[in-house]
């Protein structure tokens, strides 16, 4: 076989060395098509979109020019903090609830679900059957001052006609809540299941009470997925904007609702970009924070 | 009631009626009532989608006006809001063909190979990673930008093009779950025998994985058929169904939404129930 086609003949590639080149090749034409999609439709609209916040746009012709304009920023900032604070306020307190709300079933089904652990499981993740946009549009519903349940509990006195929820923040942070709470759940849950019940043995062995093998066993090993739930409800609540604008009133825009409005109806690119942009640049910190602290394949886990 | 730490073999903390209280009703009954938290509004949803409307408008309201089966048989009688659902379902199915073979193909290529054979491989982790972190809004507004800037008309394939890219990594994530524990012995044995590349991936290799591709098919579906955000940005002159219902939140949404809402329920929960039933069987 050696001497059929020497080493060195210009055009000869036997078979045998064509299929070593193709599977040294194997790796790079696997993710070559999932590289080239995520390269051309993820990462780079991301640094256009940096760019773009630094050029300037004609509101008349919509043709923008680099200009290095990073007062865009500024403007935008003293423009809108105050919707960034609010995004930040309502994302903050709306996770908050739904890690204490989600805490103790997730260590429910993790240590007590037994055989019915799926059936507990698919009750978590129920909302996730219907509709994002049409269990909000529910919540409207169920908070409406003369719906199912404002309307029932008016009628039997126990609140005041005058009482109403919907176009409040509490009703833009009940509806994040209530959206995002399966995000919220299924990390603390996968972080529950994982803790090896010999650990926790270890330590009642060793005379641990069982409020001191929770705080000193349970938690810690739990810190992970908290953090993982925390970055899964946070950052997608940060951006929401379909909460506050069929739940909230005028009062208490989120940044989202700005950006929307910049991109699809005033057209502002550059301002929109520019928002998006400090979004992005928040959402990062949190996420080169997990990386760093937890390694980014972690997070597959909690998915 | 306080036992000092008497130590026990099998029930290690000291009050037991303490603790059994804690795990046999404190706990339970809580649970229970998140439970009814997750599905109360959806039982709101179905309750709304019986209910009569007043003028000839037939829009939903708050108020309970009587019930009425009527939208269920009508319910082909928006023609918006059907022609929004069949994209969404056509949308859905071509971008999670395309999002499953090509997911399923990276997450091959992360199992199989090292950085010494494969470069870059650090670099895809944590694009992927990136790109599930990343708020959606961001991501909608980029491409919007991206389309914007290259004049490329906003429809069926700017959305298909998206809802690609941000399924990628959910089928990665899962099909590379699945794929941790593959033996490639048996892949060796196929070559032993004689068989080709492309047999030995057909008839070993890919009824292996199966279960992996279709989660992480079934993964890609539900993101795309539920996504607003992104639809959003880039619908342009085809609407599909979740930003319909949107826009029609400023008009008046028709009793027919919450018609397919139900139907669209039904038919998940079935599926999920069917996997369970299934799995408990073969366990």
């Amino acid at each position: 076989m050696e001497q059929l086609v020497p080493p060195d003949h210009p055009g000869g590639v036997t078979p045998r060395r064509k299929r070593r080149v193709g599977r040294a090749l194997a790796p790079y034409l696997l993710s070559l098509p999932s590289g080239l999609w995520l390269l051309l439709l993820f990462l780079v609209p991301l640094v256009l979109m940096l760019s773009l916040s630094l050029k300037t746009c004609s509101p008349s012709t919509g043709a923008c020019v680099m200009a290095w304009h990073w007062g865009e920023f500024s403007s935008e900032v003293s423009l809108y903090h105050q919707e960034f604070i609010t995004s930040l306020y309502f994302a903050a307190a709306a996770t908050v609830v739904d890690l204490i709300i989600s805490f103790p079933i997730a260590y429910w089904i993790a240590f007590y679900g037994g055989r019915r652990k799926n059936f507990f499981l698919l009750m978590l993740l129920v909302p996730f059957f219907v509709s994002f946009v049409i269990r909000t549009i529910v919540w409207e519903f169920v908070l409406a001052n003369n719906g199912v349940v404002l309307g029932a509990l008016k009628h039997i006195h126990l609140l005041p006609q005058g009482f109403h929820i919907l176009g409040t923040s509490y009703a833009v942070m009940a509806g994040l809540a209530y959206n995002y709470l399966p995000f919220t759940a299924l990390p603390l849950y996968v972080a529950l299941e994982r803790i090896d019940r010999r650990v926790l043995e270890a330590a009642y062995d060793l005379y641990a009470t069982k409020r001191v093998g929770f705080m000193k066993v349970i938690m810690p090993l739990t810190v992970p997925g908290i953090f993982a739930a925390f970055l899964l409800t946070f950052i997608p609540m940060f951006g929401d904007y379909v909460n506050q604008e069929i739940l909230g009133g005028t009062s208490n825009t989120m940044i989202g609702t700005v950006i929307q409005n910049q991109f699809l109806v005033t057209l502002d690119y550059a301002g929109g970009a520019s928002l998006s942009a400090i979004l992005l640049v928040v959402a990062l910190l949190g996420i080169f924070l997990y990386a760093r602290l937890l390694g980014s394949r972690t997070i597959e886990q909690y998915l | 009631m306080t036992v000092l730490d008497q130590p026990t073999v099998s029930t290690p903390e000291s009050p037991v009626s303490k603790r059994r209280r804690w795990a046999r009703f404190v706990l339970p009954t809580y649970s229970w009532l998140v439970i009814a938290y997750l599905v109360f509004p959806i039982i709101v949803m179905i309750f709304y989608s019986f209910n009569k409307t007043i003028g000839s408008m037939q829009l939903v309201s708050f108020s309970w006006n009587g019930f009425t089966s009527q939208w269920y048989h009508q319910w082909s009688n928006v023609p918006g809001l059907t022609a929004s659902f069949w994209l969404s379902i056509r949308l859905a199915l071509v971008s999670t063909l395309i999002a499953t073979v090509l997911g399923t193909m990276l997450a091959i290529a992360l199992v199989r190979y090292r950085p010494p054979r494969f470069r870059g491989k650090g670099a895809f982790e944590q694009v992927i990673f990136l790109n599930i972190a990343a708020p959606e809004i961001v991501m909608g507004a980029s491409l919007l930008g991206l389309f914007v800037t290259f004049n490329i008309g906003r429809g069926f394939l700017t959305l298909v093009l998206a809802h690609v890219m941000f399924s990628i990594a959910y089928v990665t994530v899962t099909v590379r779950a699945r794929l941790a524990g593959f033996d490639t012995a048996l892949e060796e044995a196929a070559y032993d025998l004689g068989a080709t590349p492309a047999v030995t991936f057909t008839r070993v290799t890919l009824p292996l994985i199966m279960p992996g591709v279709l989660a992480g098919a079934l993964m890609a579906f539900a993101i795309s058929i539920d996504d607003f955000v992104t639809s959003n940005f880039l619908s342009g002159t085809s609407v599909p169904f979740p930003v319909w219902v949107y826009g029609a939140t400023r008009v008046g949404i028709p009793p027919q939404v919450f018609v397919f809402g139900t139907a669209i329920f039904t038919v998940g929960i079935g599926f999920a129930i069917l996997s369970i039933v299934l799995a408990r069987k073969k366990a």
